[in-house]
């Protein structure tokens, strides 16, 4: 995978190689030397990697953690308990409801006529451990690795679980709130004048709006689920890079060469995706993962506070809420304390691996 | 190392090399090439050459300015000042030689000076730094230095900071401040090129005069060979890091050895524009046109008065001939070339072929678009970085269907390519890899690919060394021959209006003072202020306007 990234250093010296591609896609040599300026800072590099890795990992979290078998062979046939339901009748059971895997009973069954494979950590997100050897939370022992929550849940599982969507949630939010947010900074600045003025008061007013309130009252009303949050939080979190964008555009509206386009006559819409936008791109992506890091920062809190996700999904917020709750059982505020601290330090390490690649003051020797 | 003083010249540098390391693996740059070159005292020295030939190295290297370890000297470099081996002392030892027995002046005033400091401070520091004066002193010195350099109302101007100052000014408030101890040495790297002509005329002879009152040896890096004409005693032609051609200056003019001293010569914009037919029909004709910028002041932000950038200007322009616009920074020029092509907002009639401009929408306008094109200033900001050449030029090709097919449009690219004498290969390249003058060929041919009939030209030339400024004069020339074009020309180079334009108007202040044909302007202008331009151009002369 690291290949991918990197090219052969012999063409380094060469200067401009036309053919150069990077994804696929053809680049220019500027692009070329800060894909190589990024490569060089190793810290930068390595956490971009291990962050994917893990993020990767995560997205396959039901066939790592998981309270079903993702293969039954059962009297000559095969089953996908992680795809499909089953009822417990197909295994020879007595009721018509979805088997229940962890259930003696069915298991015993299904070991009868055949045999079933079991992911690594046989607990779901919302899996409660019945037989645990201590009350709940218990710590950690060589069925639940990290111990299991006040509920009987296994942390693990539910760490797994939380990283994607924290990782999820963080991704979208920060796509979305970046295309609105270029898109209004690029009316702003391009168009400037009153259009520009009108904007600045309206997020100037906006921004007063206390975010938090506003969503104590709405999880009153409505019980907030993740497109609900994501909405909510997108309203409050396009305006990061409106100004960034905005005086970027403001500068490069009067550059010659987008003079230049406007007496060939081109539209408006095309000046600005096909030359000023350019411009912007760089301070865009250096902030990306800047804003990645705080989307995930908010919905954790939100999480903590009792005002995130429905209760009983898997967050980071709510295990460190209960490890807020449980002081007695420290391995549910140390797990989630040292999976969100390496995660947003991370994030920051290829944040700051971005920014210096973009800086062309920056003169590596 | 000391040596006896008398014999040997005040400045003496042998064998200088200047390397610098290369950027990200890149080859080292040979930057200057075992240089030599002695200076005495009193005398004026020019060296001259083209941009990136190592003038501007060379003189940072005398005060050892340049960014150590990045750039660094031959082991056989060697820079002597009255005796002293500058490559390579202590920075005690350089700073008692920097700005007090070598002085510099820098091109561009605005960012020489420090925009915190007032005047006061920014002279009174190298007199509190070396002559270590008391402050009442220091401020008496200050007041005289400014008065020596010309500049009017010292007294008043002393807490007045650069940007309050004009161009002209400041280069004369950084004079001051190189002459504030009476160095041996002045260097002035093209000293004059960020100001206006008429300026430059006031600049040149305020050196002169100091040069010959206390005895300073003065050291001039120009490419403007006007300027070496009137100013030198003694010349060095760099180029490429070396010095090819030295000596008196009027042996190089009348005699020149090397064969790019000839070429230098012979780069200077000659010619006259081709013949135009007088009976041919008006293109573009403007009538009292008017860009007005509002000032708004006050709570209520409610007009106060106006920016006159372009006040009531009416010109026409024939088809197949050029009209020179000619006057000094901040006359309006430029605003009126833009006005004219509706790229700023303007009063007035404007006409085009028929069509009523003036009255057109942004939308209505587009078609009319192809056949009126405009080629800036700066080819290195009139480029956009991130499209390839071939990008570039079809982007208006794609804007008004002009081609049928990929096929045929690659094929009128290359064909416009050709025409401004670019090879077609460098279709797939992007702007940075060309050189200025390349560079602004590829803007010509992206105008060119539409074939419009009339071409605004904003200081097509300015921004390129003098060979390459011929070349596309040159160019410029031919192409209005082979497709009848009609240029609206603005410069402020009076050579190059001279080489292109059948008609020449005189802005200033938005205004036009002086129009009419070329040759009568320039041989017999009217207008005292035309007459002033002409001989701060042509012969460097001070006039009172």
């Amino acid at each position: 995978m690291v290949l991918i990234l990197r090219r052969p250093r012999s063409g380094r010296l060469e200067g401009h190689n036309p053919s150069d591609r990077f994804l696929g896609r053809k680049i220019t040599p500027l692009t070329r030397r800060r894909l190589d300026s990024f490569c060089r800072n190793r810290r930068g590099f390595w956490s971009l990697w291990i962050f994917l890795a893990v993020f990767l990992v995560t997205l396959f979290a039901e066939f790592i953690a998981n309270d079903r078998p993702f293969l039954v062979r059962f009297d000559g046939a095969w089953y996908f308990p992680v795809f499909t339901d089953y009822p417990e009748t197909t295994f020879g059971g007595e009721f018509p409801t979805a088997a229940d895997y962890r259930d003696p009973a069915v298991q015993k069954l299904i070991r009868a006529k055949g045999w079933m494979l079991w992911p690594l950590i046989p607990f779901s997100y919302n899996t409660i451990n019945y037989d645990l050897p201590s009350p709940a939370p218990s710590p950690p022992s060589s069925v639940n690795w990290l111990g299991t929550d006040d509920q009987g849940r296994d942390v693990l599982a539910r760490l797994i679980y939380g990283f994607r969507i924290s990782v999820l949630f963080g991704l979208v939010l920060t796509v979305l709130s970046s295309i609105i947010g270029v898109a209004a900074g690029a009316v702003q600045g391009y168009f400037g004048g009153l259009v520009d003025l009108g904007f600045q008061r309206f997020i100037e007013i906006w921004t007063g709006l206390p975010m938090l309130y506003l969503l104590i009252i709405m999880a009153s009303f409505i019980e907030p689920n993740f497109w609900w949050l994501l909405g909510l939080m997108l309203l409050f979190s396009w305006m990061s890079l409106v100004d960034v964008v905005r005086a970027e555009f403001l500068r490069a509206r009067n550059f010659d060469y987008v003079r230049a386009a406007r007496a060939l006559g081109v539209s408006n819409s095309l000046i600005i995706l096909r030359h000023v936008l350019p411009n912007a791109t760089v301070a865009t992506i250096t902030f990306l993962p800047f804003i990645l890091n705080g989307s995930i920062t908010t919905l954790t809190s939100l999480d903590f506070l009792g005002f995130g996700l429905p209760p009983g999904s898997p967050s980071l917020g709510e295990i460190l809420a209960q490890g807020k709750a449980n002081l007695q059982a420290p391995w549910l505020g140390l797990t989630a304390f040292f999976v969100l601290a390496s995660m947003l330090s991370l994030l920051i390490f290829v944040g700051e691996a971005v920014r210096d690649a973009f800086d062309p003051r920056k003169v590596v020797l | 190392m000391r040596q006896a003083r008398g014999t040997a010249p005040l400045l003496e540098i042998r064998n200088l090399s200047v390397t610098f390391a290369g950027r990200g693996g890149a080859r080292p740059v040979e930057a200057v090439k075992r240089l030599s070159l002695s200076l005495d005292r009193g005398e004026s020295l020019a060296l001259v050459g083209e941009s990136g030939s190592g003038k501007s190295v060379t003189a940072l290297s005398i005060l050892q300015l340049l960014p150590y370890p990045l750039a660094a000297h031959g082991t056989e470099s060697s820079i002597r000042f009255a005796g002293e081996e500058l490559v390579g002392s202590t920075p005690e030892e350089l700073r008692r030689v920097r700005g007090n027995k070598i002085a510099m002046v820098f091109q561009e005033p605005m960012t020489s000076l420090n925009p915190l400091h007032t005047l006061e401070r920014q002279i009174g520091e190298t007199l509190l730094v070396h002559k270590h004066m008391a402050p009442a002193a220091a401020r008496e010195r200050t007041l005289e230095l400014l008065r020596r350099v010309g500049l009017p109302d010292a007294e008043s101007r002393l807490g007045a900071y650069p940007h309050q100052l004009s161009g002209g000014q400041r280069q004369r408030v950084m004079i001051a401040m190189a002459i504030a101890n009476d160095p041996d040495i002045l260097i002035a790297d093209e000293p004059t090129t960020a100001l206006d002509v008429t300026i430059q005329a006031h600049i040149l002879q305020l050196l002169k005069d100091l040069r010959d009152r206390f005895g300073m040896a003065l050291f001039l890096i120009t490419h403007d060979l006007t300027i070496v004409r009137k100013m030198a005693d003694r010349i060095c032609i760099m180029t490429e890091g070396e010095i090819v051609e030295a000596g008196p200056a009027a042996q190089i003019f009348a005699r020149p050895r090397h064969p790019y001293t000839r070429r230098l010569l012979a780069a200077e914009p000659k010619g006259r524009p081709p013949r135009a037919d007088p009976a041919a029909p008006d293109l573009m004709t403007a009538d009292d046109v008017r860009v007005w910028f509002p000032i708004r002041r006050g709570l209520l932000r409610r007009v106060k008065g106006h920016v006159k950038a372009v006040d009531g200007v009416s010109l026409r322009v024939k088809k197949g001939s050029t009209v020179g616009v000619v006057g000094e920074s901040g006359s309006g020029k430029t605003t009126l070339g833009l006005a004219l092509l509706r790229l700023t907002e303007a009063n007035g009639d404007i006409r085009f072929a028929e069509h009523d401009i003036a009255a057109l929408g942004q939308r209505q306008l587009r078609p009319l678009r192809r056949e009126m094109q405009v080629v800036f200033q700066d080819p290195f900001s009139s480029l956009s970085p991130r499209l390839s050449v071939a990008q570039i030029v079809e982007e208006g090709l794609k804007v008004h269907r002009l081609a049928a097919s990929p096929t045929e449009r690659r094929r009128l690219i290359e064909a416009a390519l050709v025409e401004v004498g670019l090879d077609p290969q460098a279709a797939e390249r992007y702007p940075h890899e060309f050189s200025g003058g390349q560079r602004q060929r590829i803007a010509i041919a992206r105008a060119l690919v539409l074939k419009p009939r009339f071409v605004v030209l904003d200081e097509p030339t300015s921004a390129l060394d003098m060979s390459v400024q011929a070349q596309i004069v040159e160019l410029l020339r031919e192409l209005q021959t082979r497709h009848s074009l009609a240029y609206l020309f603005i410069s402020h180079d009076l050579r190059v209006v001279r080489a292109l334009a059948h008609e020449i108007l005189v802005m200033k202040d938005g205004k036009i003072v002086e129009a009419g044909p070329a040759e009568r302007v320039m041989r017999a202008p009217e207008h005292p202020y035309t007459r002033a331009l002409m001989a701060a151009a042509f012969d460097l002369a001070t006039v009172p306007a």
